[in-house]
């Protein structure tokens, strides 16, 4: 399944990475050689496979329900490249 | 009578589905430690893992997987022994970590039913289809500045559950029924305080029209409606909307649309052209979510009684109709209310008071059932006070906005107004003949055959009396007299 | 000998003897990074100050009779970890100036048991690649020469490409790594040292900057196995804040160096006899296993049939997971932003700059496998490809108790070898992938040289939790090999 140029417009928009028109071609042949090549999985037989989406093999852990972080609204801003007071601020977004 | 909209072509019938945001009751958000209260300063009620910081990862909270799974008993729904968190990806300012953890191809909840009531007491059980867990996002505040928008995470991260429905519900009215019932059956849970105006729980409807015995036609979301009213508002906007855009030869298109509640109309939302590819996948910070059986017997276990069968009850026990039945048990703390007030008296008067001074006082003076300031008890007691014959019902009234005054005990205020019903024949008769005396024309009337005025003598001689005459003595000693 | 000489153990030994202060030993190997680090790059960030301040405080623990199993002990922390109070990178201009307000758990671990940390090391941008030419800050140098050619600058291999090279130069005593596909067992067998990716689980994730959350995993680089036993010790244990940390006791790692491979059962798995792997780096595993005979080990050839598969299966699930982990370096809450006319622009121009080409191309593939029609075809299958791997391996440790392999297809290669296709560059990992994607413990360890005089490692690859027979199969083969050489630049030489 070879990406067209139209795709990788796609793929940047969601990913949400710039890319100027001139460098399409280019990135498009790089993703190409590697969809390509990753391709080769096609070979396998998966028939009747479940699927590992990790490699834990565990339970899910869980917390117990108490407030035990949080309040510390100097730190969660402290690296933002733009706070405005207790907030962050970003350009503004028209809904 | 099925409701339906009439167009220029002739009937329409409306189909609604709804899907419902319902904040969970927790101290602390589903995957980190931080408070869940409503209110706090912004970005207080943050941790680094909602503030999607590199490195942090999500631990869940058990006590929200309880509540998902208390609602799901609560819905008669299957609850997935087996179920799991996915990312939703897709970039949004107040979304942290650029996806959303939530349940997307295994839910936690499967299919279930609320039954819900209509005006004219019939019952419609409305399928659910999912309920899952996710994370809520923060919010973006677009109105502090000309160019900027505000961005508070305190929400980002709270458990939320989303309850589709099918797309049963064909009125208005039932799709306000669904949201009461739903409403009612969390609070009764525990699970989510169901109080729209603080957003804690939101409404998507799915709607489309039709013509009868057509199939599914384009449906349309209406996202974020906050309150049943303006739900209700919406679906009867958009059904008329669409049935204008079908008439006049137009094609519904598939869209996310918001409602202006001062337009009374829905209108488009921008689109965002990539909005329908969110490329979930299986979160791989956490692990399947893996119910222990034990475990949800034991929740099953402690679940209250849930208002249908509250209700069934409340007919069958107390013999109430339908219609005051549900009344009691919308809000448990009603039917909690009336229960005691009932126990041992005389129920249908019990329910009569609860539903109609008791509500009336509420109102009137903005209380509510918690705040109120005559007690069950207390109510009690007054409804005892007319069993024994120390007051009538008429003074019971007297008594009652006495104690929605003062908060006294209804004994006390019927001693300190000497209030007590008159039983004693000398004083009635006294009162009697005075009144008599004093209306002698209408004597006359009412012996050459007025017998309506009977009434008016028992007024005359209960305003006599202040109201304290027995009533049934009363008419005794008039009818004798005038006999 | 010099004090940056020591082996982790030695210099432990010499702390509690009192034959030198944790200060001099600080001390000597901020003098080395002085010298070296301006030419190897090994470290993007210099801890100096508060090296001395942490070794000036385990000098004054141990005056007052306290032992820990750290005490003054200086190590490089891979810039990947977040530590509290100091600028953490990833290698990337996108976190630009981002300093954590919070420590990680590994770190903190190491903090707790008396390291000093004399700075961050140097890596590929967010740990992807297999060379450190990836990092913003710029590569790092690999201190070993092909002989009678010190003039061409070899990779130190990567993602770890720091903790490697600084190791090896002996600019620390010990380093923190991670693997996700490699990234600590490929780097280790280029720069010449130990490295072991312990059992997905052992140690905790929190704090440590993602990559692909399913197969990161933590783990220690140091001179010799023993080091290594010593750090993950410290290094590992449960975490309540990473839902995929195992709650299992902590071997003692160091102890089970010392045990006998007598009896134990070696796999040799055939699939890892890679088409055009150099005929050196064959003997050198047959040798490898002949060592492993000679000490008493039973040698059983296995199949591991899927292994060709391993590296595909790992450029779908890696990227994916990576598209979806780095979507937070968005310009709000940290790190770099770049302007635009609306969010939207801002986004895409702070995405575009901040990330270097080869994590843009990988978050790319990651967003269209993931993406509507792609799902199945792709992310789907590489996940049941990743359960025959597992499966593989579940069977072959019904047979063997460890599996010897090569680390790495090839010895060190020279900067911009390999740089014109991204797939040749992700084949360095084709034996380091497929244990990463099963989650089981590997072990890389420097066993001989190649024909140029460069160092070769070994992988030792166990069950899942079962380091022990790892550490206790790598300290076979590293006794055996006698690993002498060192690398021609190294601090003292």
């Amino acid at each position: 399944m070879a990406l067209d140029p139209a795709t990788v417009r796609r793929i940047v928009t969601l990913a949400r990475i710039r890319l100027e028109d001139a460098e399409v071609p280019r990135i498009q042949s790089e993703l190409n050689g590697i969809i390509g090549w990753i391709e080769q999985l096609n070979e396998v037989d998966i028939d009747g496979v479940e699927p590992l989406t990790g490699a834990a093999q565990m339970a899910l852990k869980m917390r117990d329900d108490a407030v035990t972080d949080g309040g510390y609204p100097d730190k969660v801003l402290s690296n933002a490249p733009e706070r405005a007071g207790p907030f962050y601020a970003v350009p503004k977004v028209v809904e | 009578m099925s409701y339906t909209i009439e167009g220029e072509t002739g009937l329409w019938e409306v189909v609604i589905g709804m899907e419902v945001h319902a904040q969970v009751i927790s101290r602390a958000k589903l995957f980190s430690g931080a408070a869940t209260d409503f209110g706090g300063d912004p970005n207080t009620q943050v941790s680094f893992v909602d503030a999607a910081f590199p490195g942090m990862l999500p631990v869940i909270n058990r006590e929200c997987v309880a509540q998902a799974i208390r609602t799901g008993l609560g819905l008669n729904a299957h609850i997935n022994v087996v179920s799991r968190f996915d990312r939703k990806n897709y970039f949004y300012a107040d979304l942290p970590a650029g996806y959303q953890i939530s349940q997307y191809q295994h839910p936690i909840v499967g299919s279930g039913t609320i039954e819900i009531e209509l005006a004219d007491c019939s019952t419609k059980p409305i399928g659910v289809t999912r309920l899952h867990v996710e994370q809520d996002a923060g919010k973006s505040l677009h109105d502090q500045h000309p160019t900027k928008s505000y961005i508070d995470l305190n929400r980002a991260g709270v458990a939320l559950m989303e309850i589709v429905s099918e797309p049963d519900l064909r009125s208005p009215e039932e799709a306000g029924a669904y949201l009461r019932k739903l409403r009612t059956i969390l609070r009764y849970l525990g699970t989510c305080d169901g109080n729209m105006e603080e957003g804690s729980m939101r409404a998507d409807v799915n709607v489309s029209v039709r013509k009868h015995g057509e199939p599914f036609r384009t449906r349309c979301e209406v996202k974020n409606v906050n309150s049943v009213r303006f739900v209700m508002q919406a679906i009867e906007a958009e059904a008329r909307r669409q049935i204008q855009v079908w008439e006049s030869g137009g094609i519904v298109e598939q869209e996310t649309r918001l409602f202006d509640a001062g337009r009374g109309a829905t209108r488009s939302m921008r689109t965002k052209e990539d909005a329908h590819d969110y490329r979930y996948f299986p979160d791989p910070d956490l692990l399947p979510l893996v119910l222990d059986e034990a475990w949800i017997e034991e929740l099953k276990a402690t679940l209250p009684e849930l208002p249908d069968a509250k209700r069934r009850r409340f007919m069958e026990q107390y013999g109430l109709p339908a219609y005051d039945a549900g009344v009691l048990v919308a809000e448990q703390a009603t039917a909690e209310f009336y229960e005691t007030v009932a126990k041992g008296r005389d129920a249908k008067l019990a329910a009569n008071w609860v539903m109609g001074d008791f509500f009336a006082a509420l109102n009137r003076t903005g209380r509510t059932i918690e705040t109120s300031p005559v007690s069950a008890a207390s109510l009690g007691k007054l409804l005892d006070l007319m069993a024994d014959g120390t007051i009538n019902g008429r003074i019971a009234k007297e008594v009652f906005e006495a104690m929605v005054d003062t908060g006294d005990e209804p004994a006390i205020i019927v001693e300190k107004k000497g209030l007590r019903q008159v039983t004693d024949a000398g004083a009635i008769d006294e009162a009697v003949d005075k009144v008599l005396a004093a209306n002698a024309e209408k004597v006359a009337q009412y012996k050459s055959g007025k017998e309506r005025l009977f009434g008016f003598f028992v007024g005359q001689v209960m305003k006599a009396m202040a109201g304290k005459g027995n009533p049934a003595l009363v008419n005794e000693a008039l009818r004798r007299k005038l006999s | 000998m010099s004090l940056t000489d020591l082996s982790l153990a030695a210099a432990r030994e010499g702390l509690r003897r009192g034959d030198f202060t944790a200060r001099e030993l600080t001390e000597a190997h901020l003098t080395a990074i002085e010298a070296l680090n301006p030419r190897l790059n090994a470290y993007v960030t210099v801890m100096a100050d508060r090296a001395l301040d942490q070794a000036d405080a385990a000098d004054a623990a141990r005056s007052r009779g306290e032992d820990r199993p750290l005490l003054g002990l200086p190590l490089a922390i891979k810039d990947l970890f977040c530590t509290e109070g100091v600028r953490t990178t990833a290698a990337s201009r996108i976190l630009g100036p981002f300093v954590p307000p919070y420590e990680s758990t590994v770190t903190a671990n190491l903090l707790r048991d008396g390291a000093v940390f004399l700075g961050k090391a140097n890596l590929d941008e967010f740990a992807m690649g297999s060379s450190n030419i990836t990092s913003a800050f710029g590569p790092v140098e690999n201190p070993w020469k092909r002989q009678g050619d010190p003039a061409t600058v070899l990779v130190p291999g990567g993602s770890s490409g720091g903790s490697g090279a600084g190791v090896a130069a002996r600019l620390a005593l010990g380093a923190t790594g991670t693997d996700t596909g490699g990234s600590i067992r490929q780097p280790a067998s280029f720069c010449g040292i130990a490295g072991i990716k312990p059992t997905y689980g052992r140690c905790s994730r929190w704090g440590i900057v993602a990559f692909a959350s399913s197969l990161d995993q933590a783990g220690p680089m140091a001179r010799t196995v023993q080091d290594c036993a010593i750090l993950l010790r410290s290094m590992a244990g449960h975490d309540p804040k990473d839902s995929t940390s195992i709650d299992r006791p902590v071997p003692d790692y160091e102890a089970a160096c010392r045990r006998s491979v007598k009896g134990l059962r070696i796999g040799v798995p055939r699939e890892y006899r890679a088409e055009g792997m150099p005929a050196e780096i064959e003997r050198l595993w047959e040798q490898g296993l002949a060592w492993l005979r000679d000490a008493g080990a039973e040698i059983i050839e296995v199949s591991l049939p899927h292994t060709k598969y391993g590296l595909a299966a790992y450029y779908i699930v890696a990227p994916a997971e990576a598209s979806s982990n780095l979507a937070r370096y968005d310009g709000v809450r940290f790190g770099l932003r770049v302007e635009g006319e609306d969010l939207r622009d801002m986004y895409e121009r702070t995405r575009a700059e901040g990330f270097g080409a080869e994590v843009r191309r990988r978050i790319l593939i990651g967003t269209y496998v993931l993406s509507a029609g792609y799902y199945d075809a792709y992310y789907l299958r590489a996940q049941k490809v990743r359960a025959l791997i597992l499966r593989d391996f579940t069977e072959a440790f019904a047979r063997v108790d460890a599996l010897l392999t090569p680390t790495a297809p090839s010895a060190a290669f020279a900067q911009g070898e390999k740089m014109d296709d991204p797939v040749k560059m992700y084949l360095n990992d084709i034996f380091t992938v497929p244990a990463s994607l099963a989650g089981v413990p590997g072990m890389s360890v420097p066993a001989g040289l190649d024909g140029d005089g460069l160092p070769l490692g070994l992988q030792v690859l166990g069950r899942p939790f079962d380091e022990e027979t790892v550490f206790a199969v790598a300290a076979a083969i590293e006794r055996a090999a006698g690993f002498e050489a060192l690398p021609s630049l190294r601090a003292g030489a």
